[in-house]
C-alpha cells in the first residue's frame, strides 16, 4: 500500500535572562576583552566559566578571579561532518584550562590546518599552549573568543 | 520488601533506519503486545505503567506520553512518564521496579519506542541539552562530547583508533546473530578504518545508528510469580548514580571525576552490586549489556563495571576476553552501537541480559549465563543506571 510521510519544522523563539554571575562575565568580555572566574569557597577552584553556587555546596562562589589569556588545552574534537544549524565542517573546538583557572572552559581552535585529521590532532593534544584571541567587535557571547596554539 | 521483584515479560521490535508502516504510538503498541504476550498476561491485568520517553523533540511530538497513554493502555491505571536521556530506559525499569517493591503494585508495564530515524537533526536537538549561557553557541552534540572523552582516555591509557574499530568489528559480528538489531553486517578493521571522520577519532562506523523501534516489559512480585507458576528471571541489584553538569569540571586541575573515564558510573555499579551482594564482579557475572554508543565508550563503561581495572579494556578485549565465548561477553545482542532508539535503548540493555541468563537470546546466547548486567547512560555523564539480573 501506499505509505505517507508529513515533513514539519519546529521554530520556536526564547529569551533566556543570564542573571547576575554569567551578565558580569559577559559584560566584562564585551568592554575589556578580559576572562574571568568564580571560586569555589569550599574546595578553592577557580571555576570557569563562573557560577554563582558551587556544585559541591550549593553556597555561593565567592571572589572574582581574572584568567588567561593564556593557557592549555584540556580536550577536542575536529569535526569534519555538517549537521544543520552547526557550523560548516571542519571545525575544532574543545576545553581549554585558562592560566588562574582550575576548570577548563570550552571555545573553538583557530589557526590549525585541518586537512589532515591526524596531523591536525597532533598540534592540538592534550597539554598544548594556547592563548586566547578576541573579536575586534564583541557582543558579550562565548563565540567573542577563541583559542590559538602559541 | 515483601520479596523479590521478577521480570515475566518481555517485547522487542525489530529495530530498522524507519519504519513507515507504524506511527510512533503503533511502534509503542507493538512493544507492549509483544510483551503481554511474552508474559501470557491481557491488559486488565496490568495495574501501572512506567512510560520510557526520552527528548520529545527526538519523536517530534511535545509531552509525546500523551498520545502513548493509549497504545500502553493506561486508561484508568497509574502512569508516570521517565526522561533521564540516553538512560530514560533503564530508569523506567527500575521505576517500574520501585512499584513492586514497595508494595504498591503487584505487576507493572514499562514501555516506550523511538523513531530517531524520522528526526533530520538528531545532533541539532541534542546541541540543545547544552546551557543556553556559556556553551549553546558552541556545536556540542553528544558524538563530539564523548570525542573529547576519547581524546582523554587515549591520552591517559593509551588506547589507538584501532581498538576503538575492535569494539566494533566485535558488536558487529555479535549483532549478526542478533535478529532484533538494526546494524547486522559484519565488518573489519580495514572497513572501519576506511569511513569516513566525524568527529575525530571518532568515524562514522564507530557511531550507533538512529533506530526506530519499541521495547516493553512486565515486572511482578514474588507472591504473585508463585502463585501463578510463571517463569520469571529477578532483578537482584538497582542502582543509580548522577554526575555535576559541566564537561570542562571534569579536567584541569581537582577535578573529582575525569571525562576519559565513567566514575559516576563505577559508584552507580558499586550500589547494585552491593544490593546484589556481588563483591568480585570478574568472578560473579556471566554476561554484560553496557550503554556505549560509540565504540570507545565501551571501555570506559567495562571498567566502571569492574570488569576490567582502568585503562586494561582494551587490552582485554584485543585478547577475545568481551566477546560472545569470552569470559563474560559484553554487547552480545550488538549493544547500542549497532541499534539506538534512544528512549529504550537502555531498557534493551535490561531486556537482553534478561534473555540471556532465562536462556532465552537464541543466536547470541552467552551459553551457561546466570548472572548479567545492564548500564543505562544519560546527558554528559549525568545519569546513570545499572541493573543485576540473575536466573
Amino acid at each position: 500500500m501506499e505509505l505517507l510521510k508529513r515533513q514539519e519544522t519546529w521554530n520556536i523563539t526564547y529569551t533566556h535572562a543570564l542573571g547576575e554571575t554569567a551578565s558580569w562575565f559577559f559584560v566584562q568580555l564585551r568592554d575589556h576583552a578580559k576572562l574571568y572566574g568564580k571560586r569555589d569557597a569550599k574546595s578553592g577552584r577557580v571555576l570557569v566559566p563562573p557560577r554563582a553556587f558551587s556544585d559541591q555546596t550549593l553556597e555561593p562562589t565567592t571572589d572574582w578571579v581574572e584568567v588567561g589569556p593564556g593557557g592549555k588545552i584540556e580536550t577536542f574534537s575536529i569535526v569534519y561532518e555538517e549537521f544543520n544549524g552547526l557550523p560548516p565542517p571542519p571545525y575544532a573546538f574543545g576545553y581549554v584550562q585558562l592560566d588562574n583557572a582550575d576548570t577548563a572552559i570550552g571555545g573553538f581552535f583557530k589557526g590549525v590546518d585541518l586537512t589532515d585529521p591526524k596531523a591536525a590532532s597532533e598540534k592540538l593534544r592534550i597539554g598544548t599552549r594556547v592563548v586566547t584571541k578576541f573579536a575586534e567587535k564583541r557582543t558579550g557571547d562565548v563565540l567573542d573568543f577563541w583559542f590559538e596554539p602559541v | 520488601m515483601s520479596g523479590r521483584v521478577g521480570i515475566i515479560g518481555i517485547g522487542q521490535s525489530a529495530f530498522r533506519s524507519r519504519r513507515d508502516d507504524a506511527s510512533y504510538p503503533d511502534l509503542v503498541r507493538e512493544a507492549t503486545t509483544l510483551a503481554l504476550n511474552d508474559a501470557k498476561l491481557d491488559l486488565d491485568g496490568i495495574e501501572a505503567v512506567v512510560y520510557s520517553l526520552s527528548p520529545d523533540a527526538m519523536v517530534g511530538i511535545g509531552n509525546a506520553e500523551r498520545v502513548g497513554v493509549d497504545a500502553v493502555g493506561a486508561r484508568n491505571k497509574r502512569f508516570l512518564r521517565i526522561n533521564t536521556g540516553g538512560a530514560t530506559g533503564i530508569s523506567s525499569v527500575a521505576a517500574a521496579y520501585y512499584h513492586v517493591a514497595a508494595g504498591a503494585c503487584d505487576v507493572v508495564l514499562t514501555a516506550g519506542a523511538d523513531k530517531v530515524g524520522e528526526c533530520g537533526d538528531s545532533q541539532t536537538v541534542l546541541n540543545k541539552i547544552w546551557d543556553p549561557t556559556y556553551e549553546r553557541q558552541l556545536p556540542l552534540g553528544t558524538i563530539n562530547m564523548l570525542a573529547m572523552s576519547a581524546v582523554r582516555y587515549m591520552h591517559k591509557y593509551g588506547m589507538t583508533e584501532e581498538d576503538m574499530a575492535r569494539v566494533v568489528v566485535k558488536n558487529r559480528s555479535q549483532a549478526a546473530k542478533n535478529p532484533n538489531a538494526h546494524l547486522r553486517r559484519e565488518t573489519t578493521i580495514e572497513e572501519v578504518f576506511a569511513s569516513r571522520y566525524i568527529s575525530w577519532p571518532i568515524k562514522l562506523f564507530d557511531c550507533c545508528p538512529q533506530s526506530s523501534g519499541g521495547c516493553a516489559m512486565v515486572l511482578a512480585s514474588e507472591s504473585y510469580i508463585k502463585e501463578r507458576n510463571l517463569d520469571a528471571v529477578w532483578i537482584t541489584g538497582v542502582g543509580h548514580c548522577s554526575e555535576t553538569y559541566y564537561i570542562g569540571d571534569r579536567m584541569g586541575t581537582g577535578f573529582t571525576a575525569d571525562h576519559a573515564d565513567a566514575y559516576a558510573l563505577s559508584r552507580c555499579f558499586a550500589r547494585s552490586y552491593k544490593m546484589a551482594g556481588i563483591t568480585e564482579p570478574r568472578k560473579q557475572v556471566h554476561v554484560a549489556e553496557l550503554y556505549a554508543p560509540f565504540s570507545n565508550t565501551e571501555f570506559h563503561s567495562i571498567e566502571a563495571a569492574g570488569l576490567a581495572d582502568p585503562g586494561q579494556a582494551p587490552a582485554m578485549l584485543r585478547e577475545g576476553d568481551f566477546q560472545l565465548g569470552g569470559a563474560i561477553p559484553v554487547n552480545a545482542s550488538g549493544g547500542v552501537l549497532c541499534t539506538n532508539a534512544i528512549a529504550v535503548t537502555a531498557m534493551v540493555r535490561v531486556a537482553e541480559v534478561a534473555l540471556q541468563v532465562w536462556g532465552r537470546a537464541g543466536g547470541h546466547q552467552a551459553q551457561g549465563a546466570r548472572v548479567g548486567i545492564a548500564s543505562g547512560n544519560g546527558g554528559d555523564h549525568q545519569f546513570f543506571g545499572t541493573i543485576v539480573v540473575e536466573a
